[in-house]
């Protein structure tokens, strides 16, 4: 099994050709057929991945399962995981067979949706497999094609605004992603992403059209980086496409979506802009700092006045997204342990909350919050499941949300305290969102009459929630079970970033005035 | 020595005495009847052209320099001469459908690929001026094919008068070079440019820029484009997107890499400035456009600013860059026109965007391939037109024009919008009055390869067929 990585990466995309070339009819037995297609393809799919997870070894802080192969000019065809991404590859092999469970009863096209969704598994999986820059950029970038269609073919009442808006937004921060990746591949002279790792990019300070630049190329690196990872985070203030992004995708997008896409920004970040460009990471670390804490209080503010069930879950991920830049650009180990935490445990609760509402807009075709009210009285299991969630998303002890937002904080206390007061209020706002949502729609009476028919969960959709049921609960009471798998990378990880700063401070390159731990290294 | 002179031009002899048969052939034989035989027998030689290029190894001059036949020269011959022969095939049915088979068709394109072979060979002004005129006139006639059409004869006239100037241009240019170096060739005029040059070298060269800006289409001197490709027959159009863009563009690296290879300072700017001028200029102007063939030329405009991205750089990854980003480019127009030519509705054709509308329903292969088709055109990856801008950028940031490079990054995404929206007319919007008629065999295959050597191209298996290896070997060639 040599090759297992390149076997997990497309196997998903053998299904949707499977499913494109020799399915025929649009009859309910030919979608049936597709769906089942998809369904084996994905289980297959996270199977074989399991191998993967049983064979690695978490003390090695390398990459594993290397394959390397011969590709274009100068560039290689190598894939391979560590502690970082092998969980984030787990993730996604593991939620897609719920999504593809979640879309049983799509109707429309239902041949080319599965193969949307199969090509994009291929695609996410790639992202997090790559060990060639160019390859990751390639998988990166080719992500907004089936997720376009997803929007704009099966999307809502404004899918074409929606798609654009999703694909051109994250396009330009990319396209200035792929100038950066030329310019260090005509620096460096390679693509290898461990290579990358281990070479230095100059941050002497330049000066360019009159401005002077500290951290010169490095900072200028990191800035084209992180346009593109910003947008693909989301970030405040580059966020607004996903709103809309969210609304308008049917309930399988979201979840992908939220659960799956925006991890890769926060892996961007962790497998590029730290590693790579550490000292312009150190100097931009108070610019993050105001965007997350920004991103945290003001879009869970924004996320309280939400109308639409789907919208304010949109807003809630951007603001649980601003903890994981928080601990990541605290760069140390409590702080990038809990992002990732934080990110897989959000993969988790943010899909979960996602089909939850897919649930109710199924029976009721409405997302509009004030059109329910006191489901609890016909719905018990989903008034259950749905309780869960929103607690998981307040981030009470017990749940996943919990560990992810605690070690972020505590990361980010040791660098800036204010940050961590910031971030602290915005776990008090998620509380009032999330729990006010939870009042108007399950809790009360149930006195409209539109609901009086509603019924509860299906076998189908409580089987769907009870793997994330588990593993948002798993990862609560239990989070060594993954912080032991990554933890040896992070560490490595950040004892890279802490050398790469000292140096650059003791050449005199940059200078802090306050009383920075990065120069210590204590851990 | 003159034996060895025309061993070295054997193809283009070969090519030339095809043409006055079949030209005889059409006058003194049946006429028109023979034109949908010697379309395809033409496309068969073009072919026949094509592989010997291709198989062709070694580095030949005949006539004192003045022909070059090298691995440059062949790599872009063999682009040509596969994307007019498969133009020339798939304009075969069409002629027929819409009363347009003459004879005279295939004989004016065996004429301008005559041309185009002997502008890519070039290594004087005066062969140079020879090929360009070959090709250019042929060109002007077939702009006009359609006699009885106001807007095919209007394209026809506008090309030419354009032309012209952009000849005159074009002339007046290389006598000023001529004048101050004091030969034709490209070797003498390197030496001299190479020691410095003078005010009137630089004068000609910026003259030489603009006639050859005009025959590729660049902004500024791209104003002929979008009507002449508009009133064209599509076939013609068709013809016009492929083979001589690329003739056009491999001519443009000839003179600039062989007879100004030693003063790249000199022309960089100038490069760089038509370069973002097309770019942004093909990519904002289509936004607007409706008309589908009118879309291609500024996509063609937008095109060939990234092609001389490469050019600018002034290097050999520059000239290998460019070498790769016309076969892909002519590899993708020859599948977007195959369609373009079969779109007919009650046996006329149609080229307005909108009568896509809902095509993912009615005809989802070919849906599917002109997605893919398009996403190329954008430049997303995994599709192979991505690897195209991958390598002119990847060129650029080497010869330390980074800003270049982001440029090109900006004006590719302004370009996005509008492929994205002929997709979405394709695959969201409600159906329209949809189109009637079949697809036949031969474009349907040229479509369905097209699209398929796009999406397939970057598996690692596949390493987009080796282009890259061979456009290397081909670059490496103009650095000797």
């Amino acid at each position: 099994m040599s090759n297992i990585l390149t076997l997990v990466t497309f196997l998903p995309l053998i299904g949707a050709l499977v499913l494109i070339l020799v399915l025929r009819g649009e009859d309910a037995a030919a979608q049936l057929n597709a769906k089942v297609v998809a369904l084996i393809a994905t289980t297959a799919t996270f199977l074989l991945s399991l191998v993967i997870l049983g064979g690695f070894d978490a003390s090695d802080t390398g990459f594993q399962f290397v394959e390397e192969g011969e590709w274009l000019l100068g560039l290689n065809y190598k894939l391979g995981v560590d502690g970082i991404s092998v969980l984030f590859v787990m993730l996604t092999t593991f939620l897609m067979p719920i999504v593809i469970g979640a879309s049983w009863g799509v109707t429309h096209r239902v041949k080319e949706y599965m193969a949307a969704f199969l090509v994009l598994e291929t695609l996410m999986i790639g992202v997090f497999a790559s060990l060639d820059m160019v390859l990751f950029y390639l998988f990166f970038e080719a992500g907004l094609i089936p997720m376009f269609l997803i929007i704009g073919i099966w999307g809502g009442a404004n899918r074409i605004y929606a798609s654009f808006k999703f694909f051109l937004y994250t396009l330009l921060g990319s396209l200035l992603m792929l100038v950066a990746m030329i310019y260090m591949y005509a620096e460096a002279g390679t693509s290898d992403i461990p290579t990358l790792l281990a070479y230095e990019f100059s941050a002497a300070p330049i000066t360019l059209l009159g401005w002077h630049i500290v951290g010169g190329v490095q900072t200028m690196l990191w800035l084209a980086f992180f346009a593109s990872f910003a947008v693909k985070m989301p970030m405040w203030p580059v966020h607004t496409w996903l709103p809309d992004a969210h609304v308008q995708a049917p309930t399988a997008g979201s979840v992908v979506l939220a659960a799956i896409l925006l991890k890769m920004g926060g892996y961007g970040f962790l497998r590029f802009s730290l590693p790579m460009f550490p000292v312009a990471s150190e100097l931009m670390t108070d610019f993050v700092f105001a965007l997350s804490v920004i991103a945290i209080i003001y879009t869970s503010l924004v996320a309280m006045m939400q109308e639409d069930m789907k919208k304010l879950i949109a807003y809630s991920s951007v603001a649980h997204m601003g903890f994981v830049t928080l601990g990541i650009f605290a760069a140390n180990r409590q702080g990038v342990d809990g992002a990732i935490f934080q990110m897989l445990s959000h993969g988790f609760i943010s899909g979960a909350l996602f089909l939850i509402v897919g649930v109710i807009y199924d029976r009721m075709h409405t997302r509009d919050i004030a059109a329910y009210g006191g489901l609890a009285v016909r719905m018990p299991a989903f008034a259950l499941i749905f309780m869960l969630f929103t607690m998981g998303n307040v981030g009470l002890p017990g749940t996943s949300g919990f560990i992810g937002e605690f070690l972020t904080m505590a990361g980010t206390f040791q660098v800036s305290t204010w940050a961590a007061a910031g971030a602290a209020t915005g776990v008090i706002l998620s509380a009032a969102y999330a729990l006010w949502l939870y009042r108007r729609v399950v809790l009360g009476d149930l006195i409209k009459q539109s609901l009086s028919a509603i019924t509860d969960m299906t076998g189908r959709e409580r089987l769907l929630f009870a793997p994330l049921v588990v593993g948002t609960l798993l990862l609560g009471f239990y989070p060594s079970l993954i912080t032991d798998l990554f933890g040896p990378a992070v560490q490595n990880l950040v004892n890279g970033v802490d050398h790469a700063v000292a140096e650059a401070t003791a050449d005199g390159l940059i200078q802090f005035a306050g009383a920075a731990p990065a120069a210590g290294g204590t851990h | 020595m003159l034996s060895q002179d025309v061993t070295v031009i054997l193809p283009e002899i070969m090519l030339a005495i095809w043409a006055m048969i079949a030209l005889m052939a059409g006058a003194y034989g049946p006429g028109d009847k023979l034109a949908s035989a010697l379309t395809w027998a033409t496309a068969g030689v073009l072919a026949v052209l094509g592989l010997i290029s291709g198989f062709g190894v070694g580095e030949a001059t005949a006539f004192n320099g003045g022909f070059v036949s090298d691995g440059f020269s062949r790599f872009a011959k063999v682009v040509i001469l596969f994307g007019a022969a498969i133009m020339l095939i798939l304009s075969d049915g069409y002629m027929r459908r819409h009363d347009l088979a003459k004879f005279e068709y295939p004989v004016l394109i065996a004429l301008a690929t005559l041309g185009m072979m002997v502008m890519v060979s070039a290594g004087d002004l005066m062969v140079l001026y020879m090929g360009l005129e070959l090709q250019s006139l042929a060109l002007y006639v077939i702009a006009a094919f359609r006699r009885d059409s106001l807007r095919s004869t209007e394209a026809g006239l506008k090309y030419f008068v354009l032309g012209a100037l952009s000849s005159g241009l074009l002339l007046y240019g290389a006598s000023l070079v001529y004048g101050y170096s004091g030969s034709t060739k490209f070797s003498a005029i390197a030496e001299v440019a190479a020691d410095g040059g003078s005010l009137g070298m630089l004068f000609g060269l910026a003259f030489l820029c603009a006639g050859l800006a005009f025959k590729i289409s660049a902004a500024p001197f791209h104003m002929w484009t979008p009507d002449v490709y508009e009133g064209a027959p599509t076939p013609v159009t068709g013809f016009f997107a492929t083979a001589p863009k690329a003739a056009a563009a491999a001519l443009f690296a000839r003179v600039l890499y062989d007879g100004f290879g030693g003063a790249v300072a000199d022309w960089q700017q100038i490069l760089a400035f038509l370069a973002v001028a097309s770019m942004f200029l093909g990519s904002i102007a289509a936004i607007g456009q409706t008309n589908l063939k009118r879309l291609m030329a500024y996509s063609s405009i937008a095109h060939m600013g990234f092609a001389l991205v490469g050019l600018a750089a002034g290097t050999e990854e520059g000239a290998r860059s460019l070498l790769i980003y016309l076969a892909i480019y002519v590899s993708m127009n020859i599948g977007v026109f195959a369609f373009i030519l079969t779109m007919e509705r009650d046996g006329k054709p149609v080229t307005e965007i909108s009568d896509l509308a809902g095509l993912s329903k009615a005809r989802p292969g070919q849906a599917l391939a002109m997605a893919a088709l398009f996403f190329s055109l954008a430049g997303i990856p995994p599709l192979v037109g991505f690897f195209g801008k991958w390598f002119v950028f990847m060129a650029a940031v080497e010869a330390g024009l980074t800003p270049l490079a982001a440029a090109g990054a900006v004006a590719s995404v302004i370009g996005a919008f509008y492929y994205l929206r002929v997709i979405k007319i394709m695959y969201f919007d409600e159906a329209g009055q949809g189109l009637t008629g079949s697809m036949p065999l031969v474009h349907g295959l040229a479509l369905g390869v097209s699209a398929l050597i796009m999406g397939v191209g970057w598996l690692p298996v596949v390493n987009l067929f080796g282009v890259p290896v061979l456009a290397e070997a081909a670059a490496a060639s103009l650095f000797h």
